[in-house]
């Protein structure tokens, strides 16, 4: 009901962007993606998200996550930018109907539109050893998987080990993945949101950092 | 009537499924829990799975994991006991058939996805291919310590003495470990799992398998799950290791070894013969004119035959 | 044989045919009305509707034609229907304390505000067989003197000794508590009062009221009393945030119980009466009553008692209360399971062979000796 009220006080200013076409398609051959990607860490997933004309700084890719993952149960944290465009969170309202929180550390997603400057990875729920699973997804938008930086990913998902790159990142993120993934099964998840496929680390990969 | 016209209404709602069933919130909700599966391998996720138009403990685990991640464009195998001809694996085939409209198949190869109760087909699966398991009770400690609040803890300390001790304990008394079947694994080094009453001779298919596992307990509210590739150790002792069973003769009708047998009974005079479990298997091996020992006595035709005599 | 052939699907089709014209029974007998059902079959529509956590009677009707009277089938076609709804909220808390009664008793007062209204009820009735019934008569249709509901006001039993302080105060939570829904999330122990509550209310009315007799006979003793029993009719209202004020979806007759149990008081807390709470679905006094004393044994932690018997076991009530799980679990005993069970003939074959062979052994090293001599 509060959505309802956001897009008629947005109403005024701008229409609403539309979610998937089929929402039922649509949704179920994403969450395939995001499933493939964290059953396989490091590979990368094509996401169709042609439809889909979000409000910047959300990407299309990351509204289709969005709109595949989230609901009224699941408590969405934004970055600063995201946090920002009032239009991004009323879209998110409206599709998902996810609650937005402002602390990090409540929310079950976390969207990363900025992810240079985000918030550190232990700052998000982590789970409890007797229910890890109640830790936080985080998403980071706009990754460019030809980035120069490449760590070599081993552990569940993958056969022997495999090549993986990403950012952009701020600095200390592969020593915060490095730590997160040493406390399974405790741990956040990530996946990497690109502008048409994505990727996913999930707290069971063994990450090794390669010397640049 | 009123009411009447009213029951006629819902009950014709009732026909307009959405695909696969369940509904998008569910979908979503279940979705979740798979993810979170994946990412911590053999942990059970609790979820809130929903009541199904099929009894618990008929596959509603099973069933809510396949309609979740159940595409348009999928092929679905259903199988129980090995076969996709025993009464539930027709009748949850028949669900997906009504409620998805996906195209079913039977042979192994052309599924992408494949639910399953008791075994994993003998054909090794592929990396494009899910295998969906249907689980009765998903705690692996359950029998040892019927307390959830008990058990929970256990896996959070990766206090897996109990299991050890009862392991050891068959072995003092049998002279060998007395579970033949929903044999205790350990996943990738760290949590305990039940692989469901797939018999113990399913266990190695399971390590480094290139295919998803998904398991789904519907009653218990459970889903967990093993990404492709991930090692699974079967537990043993080191003077004790883990094996399989053994058959002495090969599948009466295609002569396949190394394969999964049951026992049919052919006479009240203690006339049996084995055949394979894995019924596709069996199928599409004498297709290819690979002949059992007992492939031309009458009582294999019928046993062997799809349609009933 | 019922496996291994592709005769699987026509022989399902077949058997569900046979099932239709079996529930049918004797065309030449008029077919059950729903009407007919829902009128005349009350209780176990309201048990339907209980166990079946919907309240339609009507579909409860219907489940019990289509389950050809079987309770536990019928709640579960419920279930089942009721999990394809969708859900557009919470009601505001009913309040029973402006019930519109039917009936309401008291085993504690002899008289009280309101008195005593015996109501419908097998109470007191010689359980002699009615033949007049059997010979399609209506009997014994006299208007009964107070059919008609009871107007005057009716304060609870438990809110009358709450005013001497002899009652524990009824444990308000907080207005922002959320309030669980174990359809919603799956239960984790320690289970609160919310779920357990729920759980109870949805749970088999046999094994309530098998755990109940079993606090009366010992196992966890809760010394109750009937407080009071009331049934009657209570409206349903849902807070509406477009108009910002609650609005009446409609009536539902629902049954109340609180049971009032003797408490010696424990180094936390002074002697006094405790409560126990039974809310269900029509006119079913037997579980009501069930799961007040359920409910009573199971706050043994908060009230500084000690756990002794199964009532009293929260994991291992909630766990086997569901009558649809139970009923699915201990039927499906009824699929194949020949590949577990090839997989056990191997073992048991292999460890009496190994049996035989050591009891040999032995024989021969028990004879050994004796040929010696």
């Amino acid at each position: 009901m509060t959505a309802k009220q956001d897009t008629q006080s947005l109403g005024a200013k701008a229409p609403l962007a539309a979610g998937f076409r089929d929402p039922v398609h649509d949704a179920q051959a994403c969450f395939r993606a995001v499933m493939n990607a964290m059953a396989r860490p490091g590979s990368r997933q094509p996401v169709g998200a042609p439809d889909l004309t979000p409000p910047a700084p959300l990407t299309p890719v990351a509204a289709a996550l969005a709109l595949t993952l989230l609901d009224y149960d699941t408590p969405l944290w934004l970055d600063k930018p995201l946090m920002a465009s009032g239009a991004v969170k009323a879209f998110l309202r409206f599709h998902t109907g996810a609650p937005i929180v402002s602390e990090p550390v409540e929310a079950a997603f976390a969207l990363v539109s900025s992810p240079g400057q985000m918030v550190p990875l232990a700052g998000f729920n982590q789970g409890s050893a007797e229910y890890p699973d109640s830790s936080a997804t985080v998403i980071l938008l706009g990754q460019d998987f030809q980035a120069a930086q490449t760590v070599t990913l081993s552990g569940p998902g993958i056969e022997n080990s495999t090549v993986f790159s990403t950012g952009p990142l701020p600095p200390v993120f592969w020593e915060q993945a490095v730590a997160n993934s040493r406390q399974f099964p405790r741990g956040i998840d990530l996946i990497f949101a690109g502008s048409s496929d994505i990727a996913a680390l999930p707290r069971s990969t063994r990450i090794l950092p390669t010397e640049a | 009537m009123t009411d009447t016209a009213r029951i006629q209404d819902s009950i014709h709602e009732q026909d307009e499924y959405n695909f696969a069933y369940l509904d998008e919130q569910t979908k979503r909700m279940i979705r979740r829990a798979i993810l979170k599966g994946i990412a911590i391998p053999g942990y059970q996720v609790p979820f809130a799975s929903r009541e199904m138009p099929m009894p618990y403990g008929w596959g509603t685990g099973g069933v809510q994991v396949t309609a979740a991640i159940l595409g348009r464009n999928d092929c679905l195998k259903m199988i129980d006991q090995g076969s996709d001809d025993t009464t539930n694996a027709v009748s949850l085939r028949g669900f997906f058939e009504k409620t998805a409209g996906v195209r079913t198949t039977c042979e192994t190869a052309e599924a992408t996805i494949i639910q399953t109760r008791h075994r994993i087909p003998e054909k090794p699966l592929t990396g494009e291919q899910i295998l969906v398991f249907q689980v009765p009770i998903p705690e692996p400690l359950r029998f040892l310590e019927p307390r959830e609040t008990e058990t929970r803890k256990m896996h959070a300390l990766e206090d897996y003495g109990l299991m050890h001790v009862k392991l050891y304990e068959d072995i003092a008394r049998n002279g060998h470990i007395a579970t033949t079947y929903a044999y205790p694994v350990k996943v990738n080094d760290r949590y305990v799992m039940d692989p469901s009453p797939t018999p113990k001779f399913d266990n190695p298919k399971i390590d480094r398998m290139a295919a998803l596992q998904l398991y789904g307990a519907g009653r218990e509210k459970r889903i967990y799950a093993i990404p492709p590739h991930t090692k699974v150790r079967s537990l043993d002792f080191e003077d004790y290791p883990f094996e399989i069973q053994q058959f002495d003769k090969p599948c009466g009708l295609c002569g396949a070894d190394n394969v999964y047998l049951d026992e049919v009974i052919l006479d009240d005079e203690g006339g049996r013969m084995f055949v394979c479990s894995d019924s596709d298997y069996c199928e599409e091996r004498r297709a290819q004119g690979h002949l059992g020992p007992m492939a031309a006595d009458p009582a294999a035709a019928r046993i062997g035959t799809k349609e009933p005599a | 044989m019922y496996v291994a052939v592709k005769g699987g699907e026509k022989a399902i089709r077949n058997a569900h045919k046979l099932t239709a014209k079996r529930r049918r029974g004797d065309t030449s007998v008029p077919a059950l009305t729903l009407e007919q059902i829902a009128q005349q079959l009350s209780h176990s529509v309201a048990r339907v509707m209980g166990e079946g956590s919907l309240y339609d009677e009507t579909l409860a009707a219907l489940a019990i034609k289509q389950a050809r009277g079987d309770l536990i089938e019928a709640a579960f076609l419920m279930r089942a229907y009721r999990t394809t709804l969708p859900r557009f909220g919470y009601s505001t808390p009913v309040d029973t304390g402006a019930m519109r009664i039917e009936r309401r008793i008291s085993a504690t007062y002899k008289d009280l505000p309101g008195g005593q209204v015996l109501g419908p009820t097998f109470d007191y009735s010689h359980r002699l067989l009615d033949f007049a019934l059997a010979a399609e008569d209506d009997g014994v249709l006299r208007t009964a003197e107070t059919a008609e509901s009871v107007d005057e006001a009716m304060p609870r039993v438990t809110d009358l000794l709450g005013d001497e302080g002899l009652m524990e105060p009824d444990p308000v939570s907080d207005e922002d508590t959320p309030v669980g829904d174990l359809t919603r999330e799956p239960l984790s122990f320690p289970a609160d009062r919310d779920l357990r509550l729920q759980n109870l209310a949805r749970g088999d009315e046999g094994f309530l009221l098998a755990l109940a007799y079993s606090t009366q006979r010992g196992y966890g003793r809760t010394h109750p009393f009937a407080g009071e029993i009331r049934y009657g009719e209570v409206e349903v209202e849902f807070f509406a945030e477009e108009l910002g004020f609650a609005v009446t979806l409609g009536s539902i007759k629902v049954t109340e119980c609180q049971m009032v149990n003797q408490f010696a008081g424990s180094a936390r807390a002074a002697p006094t009466f405790t409560r126990g709470y039974g809310l269900v679905f029509g006119q079913v006094e037997r579980k009501a009553m069930s799961m007040a004393m359920v409910d009573r044994s199971m706050r043994w932690q908060e009230l500084g008692e000690e756990q002794v018997a199964p009532a009293q076991d929260i994991e291992f009530v909630l766990s086997h209360s569901d009558n649809i799980q139970a009923t699915g679990f201990v039927e499906h005993l009824k699929l194949p399971h020949y590949v577990d069970f090839q997989a056990e003939l191997d073992l048991v074959r292999r460890m009496r062979a190994e049996w035989f062979g050591r009891r040999e052994q032995q024989e021969e090293g028990e004879a050994a000796p004796e040929a010696a001599q």
